[in-house]
Parts: structure tokens; sequence; C-alpha cells
């Protein structure tokens, strides 16, 4: 068997180096290659307690798009919360989005009604009904001193 | 770079203070010896863009990297599978053996990828980068080279430092993905946790940014490892105590552990910067 020559063995590792990078930086860190297959819409909340950047968000439970920014609104006293959403995902004026936890102690993600009637939203609109977190230790809060009346 | 020409010097009066002067000569040693180490990678830094290096560099590529490949793979594989398996059962204890695929793959790609990788190819390549040096030190072949005009920074040092900023990242990117098979082995294959989870959980906790802290930290280390041994070895005519084919020895020693202590430190020193 002829022995390979040490640079063809240099190539074939280079190779299968950047193959390994490739992947992990593709794959593992979400890098965008082919760029613009999204748009962003923002929504006001009261409280995003326990939301990042990175978050995902849902829609009727299908993962549609991550939570690009957050920021104050200091005028309004809210927070604005930058959505990126895949192409092709249309929402409608009427849809409302709501800070939701995934189980008892998960991460927060964020669940979108698209609604049905009326425009569809366009690339930097906002979504205008919003619902925020519920709080449990000011629902316990609550329970505890007798506040809850049904 | 001639660091221990003060020391032979008489005029320098005896010591009166015996705690104080050890001091400050351990100091002036140490400040020397990083003077030196910095000139060294400095120059050899710089002549790695000098003309004719590619087939030095692809030369100790094979060397180094190439022929690390299989002990890397077989150190990840089997880092990963201990990884399942130990954070398996603690997590199993609270009920969350479902995010077992993110203690897995954050753990390998910020911390255990590049550490382990540049340990292991510290003990192959970097041994070797230290006695070849060496051995052609005490047999006046780095004389020889300089007599023939032919810089031994440039021919010998250079293209192992390139040749490690090449292949670190690429064997810490083999180790990471190969660590993540392991942890689905012992995870997914024999301890029953959900295969979709598992890959789930990796692909939505590892963020570009560990990814890239992960691979900042392999060129720190590939820099350091490359740059310690070959000194270690340039400069084996130098060793104190010793000399001839116990210098080697003595000097493929101190690169190896010397290397393996700074990776440590500067992980530490990458880590809390990079947060």
């Amino acid at each position: 068997m002829k022995k390979y020559h040490y640079e063809t063995v240099a190539g074939i590792f280079v190779l299968v180096g950047l193959l390994c990078v490739g992947y992990l930086v593709v794959q593992l860190g979400d890098v965008r290659i082919f760029g613009k297959d999204s748009y962003t819409l923002s929504a006001r909340f009261t409280s995003v307690s326990g939301l990042r950047v990175g978050n995902p968000v849902e829609m009727l439970g299908i993962e549609i798009g991550q939570v690009e920014s957050l920021e104050i609104d200091q005028k309004n006293q809210v927070a604005v919360v930058t959505l990126r959403i895949k192409k092709g995902i249309n929402l409608y004026d009427d849809a409302m989005a709501s800070i939701k936890t995934a189980g008892l102690i998960g991460d927060r993600y964020i669940g979108i009604d698209p609604g049905g009637g009326g425009e569809i939203l366009k690339p930097g609109e906002s979504i205008t009904e919003t619902e925020s977190p519920v709080d449990i230790e000011e629902l316990v809060k609550k329970y505890a001193f007798g506040e809850v009346k049904k | 770079m001639n660091m221990t020409n003060w020391k032979n010097r008489n005029d320098v009066p005896r010591a009166r203070w015996p705690l104080i002067h050890p001091l400050g000569k351990g100091m002036i040693r140490l400040i020397n010896y990083l003077g030196a180490v910095s000139i060294f990678m400095g120059k050899s830094l710089f002549m790695i863009f000098q003309p004719r290096q590619v087939p030095l560099i692809i030369e100790q590529v094979y060397s180094i990297g190439a022929r690390s490949a299989l002990i890397v793979l077989l150190v990840g594989l089997f880092t990963g599978m201990v990884l399942g398996l130990q954070l398996f059962h603690t997590l199993v204890k609270f009920g969350s053996a479902g995010v077992l695929g993110s203690a897995v793959a954050l753990s390998l790609v910020r911390e255990l990828g590049p550490v382990l990788t540049a340990i292991m190819v510290t003990a192959r390549a970097g041994s070797a980068m230290a006695a070849e040096i060496g051995s052609q030190r005490i047999s006046e072949q780095i004389d020889a080279l300089v007599t023939m005009r032919i810089d031994p920074l440039r021919y010998l040092v250079s293209p192992r430092i390139a040749a490690s900023i090449i292949s670190f990242p690429l064997l810490t990117a083999l180790f990471d993905i190969i660590g993540i098979i392991g942890g689905y082995i012992t995870g997914v294959m024999l301890l029953g946790v959900n295969a979709g989870a598992y890959f789930y959980r990796v692909r939505s906790s590892v963020e570009m940014e560990d990814i890239t802290s992960g691979f900042v930290k392999a060129v720190v280390f590939a820099v350091i490892v490359s740059t310690i041994c070959c000194f270690q070895g340039y400069f084996t005519h130098m060793q104190k105590d010793s000399y001839g084919a116990k210098a080697v020895g003595l000097s493929t020693t101190s690169a190896v552990v010397l290397s393996c202590v700074l990776i440590l430190v500067a992980d530490y020193v990458v880590t809390s910067l990079l947060m």
C-alpha cells in the first residue's frame, strides 16, 4: 500500500476540521448565511420579567422566531420587545402576544395568537394586544391575603 | 536574549537582606523570562508572513494537527460519554433529564473542548516540539542554520506557531462534535433520554457567543503552547544545572508542565474577560 503524502493528510484534516467548525457555527450558533429570511415586529408589554434576548416566539406551539431585543420606552413606561419572525408567516393586526412559561420553572417564551381579521402586519409594525406574564408570587400573595374574589 | 548575563557580574554587592534579596532576584528573573518569551513570540509571529513559509506550515499542520486528530477524537468521545453519564444522574434527581443536551453541549463548547484539546496536543505535539528543537540545539544544528544565514526562528519556530494557530481551533471543533455524540451515546442510547429532546436542547442552548469564546480560547492556547514549547527547546543550552541529553529531557518536561499550567491560568483569564 502506498503511504499517503503528508500534505494530503494535512489537507484532509483541515477540511474535516473546517466542516466541524461550519457545523458548530451554522447549526448550533444559528448564524444566518442567507440573511433576509425574516422580518421584525415589535410588541409592548407592561412587564417582560424573565424574558431574555433569543427566547423563542411560538405560534400555535410552533417556533416561528426569536426575541431580538428588549428595550424600555421611558415616555410610556412600557417594555418594547422586538420580535424576529420567519418570512412567510403572516400575523394580523388583531394578533395577541403573551409571555408564557414552558413548564413550571422553564424558560419564558412569547406565544402568539395570530388573529384572523383585518390587515396583515407589515415589517416594523407593532402588535397592540399583549399579555404580560403571570406573577406567581403576586397570585399567592393575593390568595394568602384574601384579595381573590370569586 | 542573553537572559543570564547579569548573574555573572562580579560587581554586584553580596546579599545583606536575607528575604528581600531573593525576592528581587526572583522578580528580575521572572521579568527577564517574560521579556525573552515576548520577544521570541513577537519575532516568530512576524516571521509567519515572510515568503516561502507555506510548505513548512503545511508540514507542521500535518504533524501537530492531523496526527493529533485521533487522540482528540478518542478523548472527546470519552469525555462526552462521561459527561452524559454523570450529568444524567444529577439532572434526573431534579426531574429534568431532558436538559442533558444543554448541559453536555455547553460544558463542552465553552470549557472542556478548548482546554482538553490544548492539553492533549501539548502532551502529543508540544513535547515533540520541545524535544526536537532541543536536540537540534544541543547537536549544534541551530548554530549551523545561523551559519548558513537561515533564521532559526523563521525556519523552526514560526511554522510551528502558525500550524498551532490553524490546528487548535479545528481540533477543538472536532472535540466538541465528537463529545456531543459521546453524550448522545450514553444519554440517549444507554440511559434513554429522548433523542429529539437531546438534540433540540443542544441546538437551542448553544449560542454563537459560546462558540466564538471557545475558538478564542483555542487560539490563545495555541499561541501559548507553541511559544512555550519552542522557547523551552530553543534555549535548552541555557539550562542552569544540566547540559546535553539531560537538558533536552528537562526542557521537554518544563515545556509540558509550564504549558499545562498556563493553559488553565489563561482559561480563567479569557473566561473572565469574555463574560
